[in-house]
């Protein structure tokens, strides 16, 4: 039977050290950051649910009291003008998941089987090539959109969503490339080498031994891709041509429309739709992303 | 004995840095070679080559007398098996074990039966559908050596097999594979840079400095008879005592002219003149107290320092001013400070040439 006297000495878990002031700075400053970021998310939803004499009314911060109405974002999706056409934004979406899924799909695909080919294959001029992809990486996009502008149409491809296809394939592949490449040189070399011992060649090596072990570096890629492509407005402007352009071209197009009234409901809503796909992807695999990138950093 | 492995005037580069140089190697059918050497000497390249996993730069590989130089890896009849395991992470134990005959398009119940059988023989059978990293280091180790198994083949290649385990876990398993080898009689080549691996598991060793084979011979040669001062330093531990001076016919005189007779030594070649030498002891080899008296060389000396190593007992003295360990059982009682006379019999040590540093 032991008095246990000693009431102030270390035992068992460590108590909490409750609210002290270094806390409340740190809470404080993530509140402030919170706050900045979130407020223009809130102004647009609260806009894009308003009507427009409340609008008029000028105080953006406020929730919207008369009416909350879902008219603006209908007509942001079927009926809002996007140049000569008033059919909303809806065939853009359509042109993005068309140009978006492919390039995605084509680019990673690509680019795994390079990052690949260059750690585990090594072949004559290897290290030249991956030097030249890495330096393609340096070199802006303004430079080569000319140049690509006259291969595609060389290739009787401009003005089509294979053109858009093509030129983000290749714009991906530096970046991707390198992404991929880093990784498979993390993984242990034996493995490949056991993979061999045991007659795999360089597909079934690469399908059944490396491709699952690197699923998080996939997910990196993916939503790289998925919102770069998302988001670029340049490609489809310059390579898709009128009817296949992407959402973001259109997003423009009906908040710069200089006929009627600034429907600035519309706008909001138009935004947050063209927004909603990015946004879901880092909701949806924000995890992913961040074992993904972290996979890579560990293991150098 | 029909040659199982044999290696011809192999070198390779890598661009400039020369590892391998002009490397010959027969390997006997069913004989259990193990290459030692210290870290970065060209063990893993050797074998890597001879694997087909490295193209040499010159010279011929044959692999049951076949030609394979240029073979691919699973064409040479090898199974190899690595330091880091390299198990396949996404496959359970069975996928792992089949994978290299899945590959190769085996019937099913082939399949199963062969891997049943390694199984057995590598007591994984509880094991078989987990993943690698649900198993303990050796279980891993096992794994990797069982999926060279399945694959019959004639040679195996083991690469540092035992070095990451503890050394309980090693010892346990040096001694699986002492068993396989005898059931399976299979060629064995083994890298190691532990010597107690070597020396308990070769047929053969062969020590290896910058790519070239110092010597390769029956471990009881190479711990006795070593050909030269380097395969003499690195095999023995603690290591052989070294005693420089100059040989004259067959007198041994050391640098502060302690003569040691040399007479019943047996020369490699009739020694003639006189010339810079060492002679190099095995601590075992130096004996203590009246048995030291009928040593052909014995001497007074003053113990400086005991360790006790449980199963014998080593003692630190000096000998012609030179620091000599030596081993005596571990029921004598010995202290620092006690004068003892100690001896041994030059017969059973080593000379070297001092310039060449070859065994004389
Ligand atoms: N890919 C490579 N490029 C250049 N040099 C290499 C390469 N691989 C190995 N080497 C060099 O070749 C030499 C032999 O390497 P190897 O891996 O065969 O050594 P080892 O004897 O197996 O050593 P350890 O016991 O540490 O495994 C080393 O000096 C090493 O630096
Ligand atoms: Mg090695």
């Amino acid at each position: 039977m032991t008095n246990i006297t000693a009431v102030d000495e270390p035992s068992g878990p460590r108590p909490s050290k409750g609210f002290n002031p270094k806390r409340i700075v740190i809470y404080g400053i993530i509140i402030v950051a919170a706050m900045y970021y979130l407020l223009p998310l809130y102004v647009m939803i609260t806009t894009s649910l308003k009507g427009l004499p409340e609008i008029r009314v000028g105080n953006i911060f406020a929730p919207p009291l008369e009416i909350i109405t879902i008219e603006p974002w209908v007509k942001a999706w079927t009926s809002a003008c996007t140049g000569l056409t008033c059919e909303g934004l809806a065939p853009g979406f359509w042109n993005s998941v068309k140009i978006t899924v492919p390039s995605t799909i084509i680019s990673v695909l690509v680019a795994a089987v390079s990052g690949y080919a260059l750690v585990n294959w090594r072949f004559k001029g290897s290290e030249f090539f991956f030097t030249c992809l890495l330096l393609g990486s340096f070199i802006p996009y303004q430079v080569m959109l000319y140049p690509m502008v006259m291969i595609t149409a060389q290739l009787k491809i401009f003005g089509t969503l294979w053109a858009v296809i093509l030129v983000h394939t290749v714009f991906g592949m530096p970046i991707l490339v390198l992404l991929f490449r880093n990784y498979f040189a993390s993984l242990p070399q034996e493995l490949f080498k056991a993979a061999r011992v045991d007659g795999a060649g360089f597909w079934r090596i690469f399908i059944q031994i490396m491709v699952p072990m690197s699923l998080p570096i996939f997910a990196v890629a993916i939503i790289l891709q998925v919102t770069g492509i998302w988001n670029d407005f340049l490609f489809g402007v310059v390579f898709a041509g009128t009817q296949n352009y992407p959402m973001t071209v259109q997003l423009n197009n009906i908040v710069n429309s200089t006929q009627g009234v600034r429907e600035y409901n519309v706008n909001m809503a138009a935004t947050i739709l063209t927004a909603a796909v990015p946004l879901l992807v880092y909701f949806v695999s924000g995890k992913w992303f961040v074992r993904g990138i972290a996979a890579g950093a560990v293991k150098g | 004995m029909q040659s199982s492995v044999s290696i011809k005037d192999v070198s390779l580069n890598f661009g400039s840095v020369p590892v391998l140089q002009h490397l010959d190697l027969e390997v006997g059918q069913g004989e259990f070679i193990v290459l030692l050497g210290p870290s970065g000497c060209g063990k893993s390249t050797l074998l890597n080559c001879i694997a087909g996993l490295l193209d040499v730069s010159g010279g011929q590989i044959f692999i049951g007398g076949k030609n394979v130089t240029w073979a691919e890896p699973k064409d040479r009849g090898i199974g190899m098996v690595f330091q880091s395991y390299a198990l396949y992470p996404q496959m359970t134990v069975e996928r792992n074990l089949s994978f290299g005959l899945r590959v190769a398009g085996m019937p099913k119940d082939e399949i199963n039966k062969r891997v049943k059988r390694a199984a057995e023989i590598l007591q994984l059978e509880p094991f078989l559908q987990r993943k690698p990293a649900n198993l303990s280091g050796g279980q891993r180790q096992r794994v990797a050596i069982g999926r060279a198994l399945v694959r019959d083949v004639d040679v195996f290649l083991f690469d540092e097999p035992l070095s990451n385990l503890d050394a309980k876990l090693r010892s346990d398993l040096r001694v699986e594979i002492k068993r396989l080898h005898q059931r399976l009689k299979n060629t064995m080549i083994y890298v190691t840079h532990d010597q107690i691996e070597a020396l308990t598991l070769a047929d053969r060793i062969a020590v290896m400095k910058n790519g070239i084979i110092q010597q390769l011979a029956d471990p009881h040669t190479i711990y006795n008879k070593p050909v030269n001062l380097y395969v003499a330093g690195f095999i023995g531990s603690p290591q052989m005592n070294m005693l420089e001076g100059t040989l004259n016919g067959t007198t041994f005189t050391t640098d502060d002219g302690t003569v040691i007779p040399v007479g019943n030594y047996a020369f490699t070649a009739p020694a003639t003149g006189s010339a810079k030498a060492v002679l190099g002891v095995r601590p075992e080899h130096i004996v203590m107290g009246e048995e030291a008296a009928s040593m052909p060389y014995s001497t007074d000396v003053e113990i400086e320092i005991v360790e006790p190593m449980g199963s014998d007992t080593l003692a630190w003295t000096k000998i012609a001013g030179k620091p000599v360990t030596f081993r005596c059982d571990s029921d004598v009682v010995i202290s620092t400070g006690q004068k003892v006379r100690v001896g041994f019999d030059p017969a059973r040590g080593s000379i070297f040439n001092a310039e060449t540093t070859n065994r004389l």
